[in-house]
């Protein structure tokens, strides 16, 4: 088999040729399919807008008034963030934010959090993870009830100190064989809370996509 | 070795799963439906003939010193462009068997393959080779898939609106409820010992009528 005797600049041309192959083809399929895959993201986001409004009420749809936030915008995650604000009978009630923790055991967990205008969690739900099945996988809804237990809870309440995983000295469940996972998403989740309260009046001023069309 | 011959090694008499006792974590992981089994089984087989093909190709520029690590890249390259794809037009499905598409890297019986079969033969063979291989898996994925699904749940096609796309589908109800066993890890392995323990069955009856005693595993390569 050794075609190339003892010549290892033959070897590395060949490989770095395949390579060059291989690039080629990943490329092109990415090339290929990112607009659907960045269009059946947006859907699966959307779908989860309802669900982690908790069963509150709003006008109209509930992607109207979305903002997309370019990095850097202060929320947790690298990527954009997106804010979907809820009106009901023209006054603000919610705003379902999108963020990514980076944090988690197999690479970033994208999340959705609903939280009422007095500060209140309204749900989460997880949108896109790599967590371990069976280990961290847990945060997903389709899997346990594990990211109910956010519902209802505010800054104050546990106060900011106890907003980590129990192993943390915190007050939030973890998973079992898994800290590190609910650790990312719970500290996600306060920074959006963290964020929301101060920023709560321009969020609702800013300007949607579709209004600055 | 003709086409035939090709699909039917790789179909029955070495499949992969059944014979080879190859990609056995995907397989016992994911066979909780049908439609699961399809999926991985779609990819996989996509992977295994593409990773024949291309290894085959390349086959006379490949000297021991790279074989190993083109191998790793072309199985890799073609993993993430079933799993860009499966994202693009079967979300539904790639968010159900997660983590298992890019693992699909790890399935030993794609190296096996590019190792024992595409290295050494031209690309048509090769091809006929993985598609068989992979069709043989594919089937083997599915059968179990089925099985435990009708066991574990008690339904038949379950969830295909993740392949169709569609409202979700609860799939044909045979039974109220089911034997929860069956979609657990144990089930996968009881399925599989019954898989196998069937092919036997058959093969021996086979053998027995034509009476003529072929060698057991004949044809089969070291693996
Ligand atoms: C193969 C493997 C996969 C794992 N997957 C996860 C995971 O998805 N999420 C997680 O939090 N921990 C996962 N862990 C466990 C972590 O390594 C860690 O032990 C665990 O989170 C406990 O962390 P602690 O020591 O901070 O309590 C995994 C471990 C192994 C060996």
């Amino acid at each position: 088999m050794s075609r190339h005797g003892k010549n290892p600049i033959a070897g590395a041309l060949t490989l770095a040729a395949i390579a060059a192959v291989c690039a080629t083809l990943v490329a092109g399929t990415w090339q290929l399919t990112r607009d659907r895959i960045a269009a059946n993201a947006k859907a699966e986001l959307e779908r989860n807008l309802a669900p982690a409004l908790g069963g509150l009420e709003y006008d109209g749809s509930l992607t109207a008034a979305m903002v997309e936030l370019p990095p850097p915008h202060g929320l947790p995650g690298r990527d954009a963030a997106a804010i979907y604000r809820v009106y009901a009978a023209g006054a603000p009630v919610a705003a379902l934010i999108a963020v990514t923790a980076e944090d988690g055991y197999a690479g970033p967990i994208r999340m959705l959090l609903g939280v009422d205008t007095n500060g209140v969690v309204t749900g989460l739900r997880i949108l896109e993870h790599r967590e371990t099945p069976g280990i961290g996988d847990g945060i997903a809804h389709d899997r346990s009830n594990w990211a109910e237990q956010f519902t209802g809870r505010a800054l104050g309440a546990p106060p900011l100190g106890r907003w980590s995983i129990r192993g943390d000295g915190g007050d939030f469940d973890q998973l079992t064989g898994a800290s590190v996972t609910p650790r990312a998403v719970v500290k996600a989740a306060r920074d959006t809370l963290i964020y929301f309260d101060a920023n709560r009046e321009t969020v609702f001023a800013m300007q949607s996509a579709e209004e600055a069309q | 070795m003709d086409w035939m011959t090709r699909l039917k090694t790789g179909l029955w008499e070495d499949n992969p799963g059944l014979v080879q006792l190859l990609g056995l974590c995907p397989l016992l992981a994911v066979t909780t439906s049908f439609v699961n089994g399809l999926g991985l089984g779609i990819a996989t087989l996509m992977v295994l003939a593409g990773s024949n093909v291309l290894v085959s190709a390349a086959r006379r520029f490949l000297s021991d010193e790279i074989r190993i690590p083109v191998y790793v890249l072309i199985i890799a390259s073609l993993v993430t462009c079933v799993e860009l794809s499966f994202k693009a037009w079967f979300p539904a499905l790639d968010r159900s068997l997660g983590i298992f598409i890019p693992l699909i890297v790890t399935n030993c019986a794609i190296v096996a393959r590019a190792e024992l079969f595409a290295s050494r033969n031209p690309v048509g063979p090769s091809l006929a080779d993985g598609i068989g291989m992979g069709a043989g898996f594919l089937l083997l994925l599915c059968a179990i898939g089925a099985f435990r699904e009708l066991l574990g749940t008690g339904t038949i096609l379950g969830g295909l609106d993740k392949l169709i796309g569609g409202e979700p589908l609860a799939g044909i109800a045979v039974v109220d409820g089911g034997w929860l066993l069956a979609v657990l890890p144990p089930g996968a392995f009881f399925s599989l010992a019954l898989a196998i323990a069937l092919k036997n069955v058959i093969d021996r009856r086979n053998r027995a009528t034509r009476a003529t005693p072929a060698p057991r595993d004949a044809g089969r390569v070291a693996s």
